[in-house]
């Protein structure tokens, strides 16, 4: 876009590498060792998702305070909080199972790509499936609401 | 050396701390990176609808073409990230041999639950959790109950790996 600040996609790029970097360190990019933490033979994954949630939480609770407003876009700095329905657990226990299955999520099998692991390619491509089976049904089911709706005027 | 090996609960994690909580305090500090700068919480499971976008006129990916591209540049930045770590650290490329099935089965599962749960172990577990957010405590909470679950059920029947 044409009013994006220029170190906008800079900035998202080195975050990115980061994050993949870190992902790749913690072995967390290597569906075994998912297993094996689901599996209680090695709980060391407890420090990754903690260890990366005591970053951002220090980054959400200061950014507001010494920043003011984001330097790069002017946004406010909000909390990431989304409202609470049914469709969170729902969605988090398809998820879990297939998370539990795989040992694979979305950011770790990008990461997996990257350490040189082709055959994450197929989770990769049935995470595109999955995403595009449930916007299908959504984008129907909006649809029909919205049919439902003017029809009831 | 790693002192959590000098104790007894080293029997919980046979492969140290050191690597996982230098590794998730790097995953959060990219995450924080975007934030500072943009006020955004990047999480990684929307890119998955938002490049859909390019290819497909439903209505339900529509919402994400303003940020598609740089969602593109996100996830380019985490292979490129960890292929970083292989060059300098790995030596030979990392595979799984986890079977196809369950990886594919496993992704289409992973593709609906964090699209219909509002986030994934990044979006729910990195910066939903670091937000102190009720909605992805519990988000994480089930999928993780539910993950255990699952593995052990698999392991049990004999599937491995």
């Amino acid at each position: 876009m044409a009013d994006r600040h220029p170190l906008f996609v800079p900035l998202v790029l080195v975050g990115g590498l980061l994050f993949g970097f870190g992902l790749a360190y913690s072995h967390m990019a290597r569906p075994e060792v998912v297993l094996s933490f689901l599996e209680f033979e090695d709980f060391g994954l407890l420090f990754v998702m903690f260890g990366g949630a005591g970053v951002t939480g220090l980054a959400y609770l200061l950014a507001p305070r010494l920043l003011g407003r984001a330097p790069l876009t002017g946004n406010r700095f909000e909390r990431r909080l989304k409202s609470f329905d049914r469709n969170v657990v729902a969605g988090g226990a398809i998820f879990g199972v297939g998370w539990g299955l795989s040992g694979v999520c979305p950011g770790a099998a990008y990461a997996s790509l990257g350490v040189g692991n082709l055959t994450i390619l197929w989770a990769i491509g049935g995470m595109f499936l999955g995403a595009y089976l449930q916007g299908r049904w959504r984008s129907r089911a909006s649809t029909t609401a919205d049919a439902a709706a003017s029809g009831a005027d | 050396m790693d002192p959590v090996s000098l104790l007894p609960i080293a029997d919980l994690f046979p492969n140290g701390v050191a690597r996982y909580a230098i590794g998730g305090l790097l995953v959060g500090l990219g995450a924080a990176v975007i934030y500072l700068g943009t006020g955004i919480s990047a999480g990684a499971s929307t890119f998955l609808e938002s490049t859909l976008s390019y290819v497909s006129g439903q209505s339900r990916f529509q919402r994400y073409v303003a940020s598609r591209d740089w969602r593109l540049v996100f996830t380019l930045g985490i292979v490129l990230g960890a292929g970083v770590y292989a060059v300098t650290f790995q030596g030979e490329p990392w595979s799984t041999d986890v079977r196809w099935w369950r990886l594919l089965v496993g992704g289409v599962l992973v593709g609906i639950g964090t699209r219909i749960g509002k986030g994934c172990t990044s979006g729910h577990g990195i910066c939903g959790v670091g937000s102190a957010s009720r909605t992805s405590l519990v988000g994480v909470g089930t999928f993780l109950l539910v993950a255990i679950g699952t593995a052990q059920l698999v392991a049990a029947l004999g599937v491995t790996p």
